[in-house]
C-alpha cells in the first residue's frame, strides 16, 4: 500500500516535517526530527532507485488525477539517481550540522535552520523527482526561498549581501524558466513533461520555440552557475554556514539535472545542442568556466572562496560532459554529479571542522593545523586529492571519463584543457597543504583541538565513499552509464 | 483580426518586463531593485493570463448559449506564482531590514564601500 | 628448488605483495614510541616481502602466469595484478634492498638525529606497496594507479625536513611528476583506451593494426615523456631536486623504486603496449634513441660540474635511466634483455654509492665533492664500496654493469644504431670523468682534518658492503637473471 505512494512522500514528508519543526521549537528535537526525515529521504530514494531499476519508470499519478491532466510524479533510473544524492548528501549534513552550527548560526535560529533546511529539502526533492513542467518552477523557489534565508544566517554581515543578490539573481532565472515553460504551454497547452516531449517535436521550427529555449537556457544555466552567470556563487557559498554551503553545493546539480531533462527528455538533444548550436556555446564556456574559475581559485586567501571558485570549475566539468552529447561525456557527467557531491561537502565539512576550532577560513590562520588537526586536515588533503582526479578516489573516475569523450570526439585541444584544469587543482589544493604542514603556527594563539567525533565521523564516511567509489563504480558509473542511455534514448 | 492588436498585450509585457528588469540591475537602492523585481515578476502574470485568454471566449463556466471559453489553467497556475512572488518580495524585504540594521544603509555602492574598508 | 615447496597460491602472493608493507605501516606509526620495535618491524616486513616475492619465481619457471582481478575500476576495465617475469623482478629488486636501505636507515637516522623517524618509516613502507602495485600491475591502469600513488607517498619523504627548501623543492618533484603523468601519460592510456579498447599487457603488444604511424609516434612521446619518472630530458628536474630527502630516501627511491618504476614503466609499454615488431615495422622508435642518447651524455656533462656529491649521483642517474629507456627504444631482444639487466645492474651500483654519500656526510659531515680528499684513509670499506659501484656504473668487468652495457651495445650493433653504440661509450667515458676522481681523492690525498679511522654506523657500512658485492656476485652470476628475464619471450 505505502510502496505505491513512496514518490509522494518523497517530498511531503520533508514537507509536513517542516511546519511540525516550528513547532516543536526546541533545537534538539527539531535535529533529531531533520535527520529522521533524511533518513527516510534516503530510504524513500533507494527504494525508487530499486524500483526503477527492475520494472522502469515509475509513474504516479498525484491525487490520482491521471497525467497528463494532472501532475505526474515520475521516478527513473536518472532522477533516481539524483534523489540518492540529494537525501544522502542532506543526511550526511545533518549528523555533521550541531556542532557546526553551534558556532556558526545564533542559538536563537536554530530551529529555524532545521524548518528551512526541511523546506530545502522538499524543494529539491520535489524538483527531481516530478514530471510536470510548471511543479518544477513551483518546487524551485520552495527551495530557493528557503536558500536565501538560510544564506543569510551566516554570521558575517556579508552574508547578508550575499543572500540578497542570490535572491535578486536566483528569481531572475527562476522567472526566465517560468516564462520558458509558460511559452512551451503555449505551443503545446501541456504541462507533462512526457506529453509535451510528443507535442513539441512538429513545431520545433517556430519562433515560439526559439524564444522558449533562450529563456529556459538562460535562466537554468544561471540557476546552475556556469560561467559567467556564476557571479552570485562565490559570495554566497563563502559567507553561508558551512552546513548550508555543503547543502547549496547539491542546488546547482539539481539544476544541472533539470538541464540534462530538458535538453534531453523534452526537447530533444539533436534540436537543442546540433540545431540550436547550442553546443557551439555551451563547450567554450564550460572551459573558459573550467580555466577561469580555477585559476581564480589559486588566488585565493580564504579557502573557502577558493572551494567556491573550484566548484564553479566543476560545474564546467559537468557541463562540457553534457555539451559532448555523447553517451561517454553524459555519464561522466552524471557519475560526476555523485562524486563531486562527496568531493565537495568532504571538503567544506573539514572546512567547516577548522572552523569550529580556529573560527576562520583564511589561508594565514590555517597555519600549521595539519600538526593540530591531523585527522582533518588529513581528511582535507584525501578530498583535495579526489578534487585534483587522484587514481582510486572519485575524481579519477569523473576525469576519465571526460577525456575519453573528448578523445571519442577527436578535440585534442579540450582534453588537453581538461588535464590543464586537474593540474590547476593541484596548485590550489597544495597552496593549502604546504600551509597546513611547512608552515608554524602563529605563537600568539593558542594551540587549538582536534574536531569533535560528531563531526568527523561524517567527514570520513564521505572519505570512505570517496576513496571506495574510486575504486568500485559498479553502482556509480555503472549507474550512470544506464541513466545516459536512458537520456540518449529520449525516454521520458 | 489584424496581427497589432491580436499581439498588443504581448508588447506591453515585453515593454513592462524590461521596465523592471532595467531598474532591477541598474538601480542603486535595494528596495528600488526589489520594486524593479516586482515589476518583471508582473509582466509574467499578465503574460500567462493573455495566452490563456481565447478571443470571443466568456469564464469558463458551463452555462447555456456558451460555447467558447477561455483558457482558465493559466490563472490557476499564475495565482500559485503570485504567492511565490509576494514570498520572494517578502524575503527580500527581509533581507533589506537585516541590512539596514547592519550596514546603516541601503544603497548598494556605501554598502560596497563598507565592506572593502573592512 | 627449494620455493617452489611453497604451497602458497600464487595469486594470493600477489595480493600479499602489496598488502604487507601496506598494512606495516599503521603498526609501525602505533610503535612510534618504541624505535627498537618499530625498526624490526620494518625488517620483518621486508623479509617476508623478499620471501614473498621468491615464492613467485617458482610459478613463473612453471610457465605460470597468475592473475588477480581485484575491483572494477571502470566498466571493463580492472584493477589486476598479474605476474610477469620482469615485474616480478623489479618486485624482488625493490624488496630486497628495503631491507638493505632499512639497515642502513637505522644507522644513518639515529647517527643523524633526524626527526620525524615514525613518519619516515611509515611513508616508506607506503611507498614500497606502490613500488610492489607498480610491479606487478596486471594492466596499464593498475600501473598508472600505482605510479600515481607512488608519487604521494614519496612527497612527504622528500620534503620530510620540512623547510622552506624542502618546501620548494618539494614542489619541483610534485610538479613534474605529476604534470608529465596527467597531461601526457593520462592521455596516452585514455588514447590507447579507445583506440584498442584493452589495457592488458600481451606480449606482441595490442596497437598492431589499431592506429597509423604518426598517431602512434605521438602516442610513444606521450607515453616516454609522460613517465617521468624515467627523468627523460627536459622532464628531468624534479630527480636533482628529490636530493632533499634524507639519503635513505635518495638510495632506495630516487636511485632504485622510483626511478627505476619510470624506466620499467617504459620497457613494459614498448614490449606489451606496442610489441617490439610493431616499432620495427614502423619505425617510430628512432628519434627516442637519440632523446635518451641525448640526456645520456648532458646529463654526464652536467654530473661533471656538481660539486654536490648527491647532485652528482642524481645527475649520473638521469644518465644511467637513458640507458634503460636506450635499450627499450633500441626494439630489439638484446636492447631488452640490456635494460632489464641494467635495472638491476645500476640499481645495486647506484644505491651503494648513495649509501656512501650518506655515510660519508654523517660521520665527517661533508657534502661537497671538494671537501673529499683523503677520506678514502679515514674510512676505507665505505670509499672501497664507492670504487666497486663506480666500476659497475662506468661498465666495466668485474661489476655486473659490464653485462648490461655489453648487451646494449650488442643491441645497437644488430639493429645497425651506431650512433647509439658511440653514446654508450662515450657516457662510460664520461662517467669516468665525474666518478673515478672521487676515489682518486680520496685515498691518494692526506686526509683533510687528520683525523683517524673513523667508519660510519655499523649498521650503514654492512648494508653498503652487501650492495657492493652485490655488484660483484652479478657479474658473476647473471645466469638466474637472464633465466628470468628471458621468459618475457623477446629473445
Amino acid at each position: 500500500m505505502i510502496a505505491t505512494h513512496l514518490p509522494i512522500l518523497q517530498v511531503v514528508i520533508p514537507l509536513m516535517a517542516a511546519p511540525l519543526c516550528l513547532l516543536l521549537r526546541r533545537p534538539r528535537l527539531c535535529w533529531a526530527l531533520s535527520l529522521a526525515v533524511s533518513v527516510i529521504a534516503l530510504v524513500i530514494a533507494l527504494l525508487l532507485l530499486g524500483r526503477a531499476l527492475s520494472e522502469g519508470p515509475i509513474s504516479y499519478a498525484l491525487g490520482n488525477w491521471s497525467p497528463p491532466w494532472g501532475i505526474e510524479y515520475r521516478v527513473d533510473v536518472v532522477n533516481a539517481f539524483m534523489l540518492i544524492i540529494i537525501a544522502a548528501i542532506g543526511t550526511i549534513v545533518q549528523i555533521f550540522a550541531p556542532r557546526s552550527i553551534s558556532h556558526e548560526i545564533l542559538p536563537s535560529q536554530h530551529t529555524l535552520f532545521y524548518t528551512l533546511y526541511l523546506l530545502f529539502l522538499s524543494g529539491l526533492l520535489g524538483v527531481t523527482i516530478t514530471g510536470d513542467t510548471f511543479n518544477v518552477y513551483v518546487f524551485l523557489e520552495i527551495s530557493a526561498l528557503s536558500t536565501y534565508a538560510l544564506i543569510a544566517l551566516g554570521r558575517d554581515r556579508r552574508a547578508l549581501t550575499a543572500a540578497f543578490r542570490y535572491l535578486v539573481l536566483g528569481s531572475i532565472g527562476a522567472t526566465f524558466i517560468l516564462i520558458g515553460i509558460g511559452l512551451m504551454y503555449m505551443m503545446t497547452g501541456t504541462l507533462n513533461m512526457a506529453d509535451m516531449a510528443q507535442r513539441l517535436q512538429p513545431m520545433l521550427d517556430s519562433r515560439t520555440a526559439l524564444a522558449a529555449l533562450a529563456f529556459l537556457g538562460v535562466g537554468l544555466t544561471l540557476k546552475l552557475a556556469l560561467f559567467p552567470l556564476h557571479i552570485w556563487l562565490p559570495d554566497a557559498y563563502t559567507y553561508a554556514p558551512t552546513v548550508v554551503t555543503v547543502l547549496m553545493g547539491v542546488v546547482t546539480k539539481v539544476w544541472i539535472y533539470v538541464f540534462l531533462r530538458f535538453a534531453f527528455t523534452i526537447w530533444g538533444q539533436e534540436f537543442v545542442f546540433t540545431e540550436m548550436h547550442l553546443q557551439d556555446l555551451l563547450v567554450p564556456l564550460s572551459l573558459i568556466g573550467m580555466l577561469a574559475a580555477s585559476t581564480a581559485a589559486i588566488f585565493q586567501r580564504n579557502v573557502k572562496r577558493m572551494l567556491a571558485y573550484s566548484s564553479v570549475a566543476q560545474i564546467g566539468y559537468m557541463m562540457l560532459g553534457v555539451s559532448f552529447v555523447s553517451q561517454t561525456g553524459l555519464s561522466g557527467t552524471i557519475v560526476h554529479l555523485f562524486n563531486h557531491a562527496l568531493l565537495q561537502a568532504a571538503l567544506f565539512m573539514a572546512l567547516g571542522a577548522m572552523l569550529l576550532r580556529v573560527g576562520s577560513p583564511l589561508l594565514d590562520d590555517l597555519r600549521g593545523i595539519g600538526r593540530q588537526m591531523p585527522w582533518t586536515m588529513a581528511a582535507f588533503v584525501l578530498g583535495g586529492l579526489g578534487l585534483i582526479g587522484v587514481p582510486l578516489t572519485v575524481g579519477f573516475i569523473s576525469k576519465w571519463y571526460f577525456i575519453l569523450a573528448a578523445l571519442e570526439k577527436g578535440w585534442w585541444l579540450v582534453a588537453s584543457l581538461i588535464l590543464l584544469t586537474s593540474l590547476l587543482a593541484v596548485i590550489y589544493i597544495w597552496r593549502v597543504v604546504e600551509v597546513a604542514y611547512f608552515q608554524q603556527p602563529d605563537p600568539n594563539t593558542t594551540p587549538v583541538k582536534e574536531a569533535p567525533l560528531s563531526m568527523q565521523l561524517p567527514i570520513w564516511v564521505l572519505i570512505m565513499s570517496i576513496l571506495f567509489f574510486g575504486i568500485s563504480t559498479k553502482w556509480t558509473a555503472g549507474l550512470a552509464e544506464r541513466a545516459a542511455a536512458w537520456l540518449f534514448g529520449g525516454g521520458p | 483580426m489584424s496581427e497589432f492588436p491580436g499581439l498588443l498585450n504581448y508588447w506591453l509585457v515585453i515593454v513592462m518586463m524590461m521596465t523592471g528588469f532595467y531598474a532591477m540591475i541598474s538601480r542603486n537602492n535595494l528596495i528600488k531593485k526589489v520594486i524593479g523585481l516586482s515589476i518583471f515578476q508582473g509582466a509574467v502574470y499578465l503574460f500567462y493570463i493573455t495566452a490563456g485568454k481565447v478571443f470571443a471566449g466568456t469564464a469558463p463556466i458551463l452555462e447555456e448559449g456558451f460555447s467558447n471559453y477561455s483558457n482558465p489553467l493559466p490563472h490557476v497556475l499564475i495565482l500559485t506564482a503570485i504567492v511565490v512572488g509576494i514570498a520572494t518580495v517578502a524575503v527580500a524585504l527581509a533581507l533589506i531590514m537585516r541590512i539596514k540594521d547592519a550596514y546603516g544603509t541601503v544603497e548598494e555602492d556605501e554598502i560596497q564601500h563598507q565592506d572593502k574598508i573592512r | 628448488m627449494a620455493v617452489r615447496g611453497w604451497a602458497v597460491n600464487p595469486s594470493v602472493s600477489l595480493l600479499v605483495a602489496i598488502l604487507l608493507p601496506l598494512f606495516a605501516a599503521p603498526l609501525i606509526a602505533l610503535l612510534g614510541r618504541r624505535p627498537n620495535l618499530r625498526e624490526a618491524v620494518t625488517l620483518t616486513t621486508g623479509g617476508l616481502l623478499f620471501l614473498n616475492a621468491l615464492a613467485l619465481v617458482g610459478p613463473l619457471l612453471d610457465g605460470q602466469r597468475p592473475a588477480l582481478v581485484l575491483a572494477e575500476i571502470l566498466p571493463g576495465l580492472s584493477l589486476v595484478f598479474e605476474l610477469e617475469p620482469l615485474g616480478l623482478l623489479f618486485a624482488l629488486l625493490a624488496s630486497g634492498l628495503w631491507i638493505i636501505t632499512s639497515l642502513y636507515a637505522i644507522g644513518y637516522m639515529r647517527g643523524h638525529h633526524e626527526r620525524n623517524q615514525t613518519r619516515f618509516y611509515v611513508f616508506f613502507a607506503l611507498a614500497i606497496s606502490a613500488v610492489q602495485g607498480v610491479a606487478l600491475a596486471g594492466n596499464l591502469l593498475t600501473l598508472f594507479i600505482f605510479y600515481e600513488l607512488l608519487t604521494f607517498t614519496t612527497y612527504p619523504l622528500v620534503t620530510h625536513h620540512r623547510t622552506p627548501e624542502a618546501q620548494r623543492r618539494g614542489r619541483i618533484y610534485l610538479g613534474m611528476l605529476l604534470g608529465t603523468s596527467f597531461f601526457f601519460l593520462l592521455l596516452a592510456i585514455v588514447l590507447t583506451w579507445q583506440l584498442t579498447g584493452t589495457l592488458d599487457f600481451r606480449s606482441g603488444g595490442i596497437l598492431t593494426g589499431k592506429a597509423d604511424g604518426l598517431l602512434l609516434g605521438v602516442l610513444l612521446a606521450l607515453y616516454a615523456f609522460g613517465i617521468g619518472k624515467a627523468a627523460l630530458m627536459p622532464f628531468h628536474r624534479w630527480l636533482p631536486a628529490a636530493m632533499v630527502a634524507p639519503t635513505p630516501v635518495s638510495a632506495l627511491l630516487h636511485a632504485v623504486a622510483v626511478v627505476k618504476a619510470g624506466v620499467f614503466a617504459i620497457l613494459k609499454v614498448v614490449v606489451y603496449v606496442f610489441g617490439l615488431d610493431l616499432l620495427n615495422e614502423t619505425d617510430i622508435n628512432t628519434w627516442l634513441i637519440y632523446v635518451a642518447g641525448g640526456t645520456m651524455i648532458i646529463a654526464s656533462l652536467v654530473a661533471l660540474t656538481q660539486d654536490n656529491l648527491k647532485a652528482r649521483l642524481a645527475y649520473s642517474t638521469i644518465g644511467q635511466l637513458s640507458y634503460i629507456v636506450m635499450g627499450a627504444a633500441l626494439a630489439n631482444g638484446w636492447g631488452v634483455l640490456g635494460g632489464g639487466l641494467h635495472i638491476v645492474a645500476h640499481a645495486l651500483a647506484k644505491i651503494t654509492l648513495f649509501f656512501c654519500a650518506g655515510a660519508i656526510m654523517v660521520t665527517l659531515h661533508k657534502t661537497e665533492v671538494s671537501q673529499m680528499r683523503g677520506i678514502g684513509r679515514q674510512m676505507p670499506l665505505t670509499m672501497g664500496a664507492f670504487f666497486i659501484a663506480s666500476v659497475s656504473i662506468i661498465g666495466l668487468p668485474p661489476t655486473g654493469g659490464a653485462w648490461s652495457k655489453w648487451f646494449l651495445i650488442l643491441g645497437g650493433l644488430e639493429t645497425g644504431h651506431y650512433v647509439a653504440v658511440g653514446i654508450l661509450v662515450l657516457s662510460s667515458l664520461l662517467s669516468i670523468g665525474y666518478l673515478i676522481p672521487i676515489v682518486i681523492n680520496a685515498f691518494f690525498f692526506p686526509a683533510q682534518d687528520n683525523g683517524g679511522l673513523k667508519e660510519a654506523p655499523t649498521l650503514s657500512v654492512i648494508a653498503l658492503t652487501l650492495t657492493a658485492l652485490g655488484c660483484l656476485v652479478l657479474f658473476l652470476y647473471p645466469g638466474p637473471l637472464l633465466t628470468l628475464l628471458r621468459l618475457m619471450g623477446v629473445f
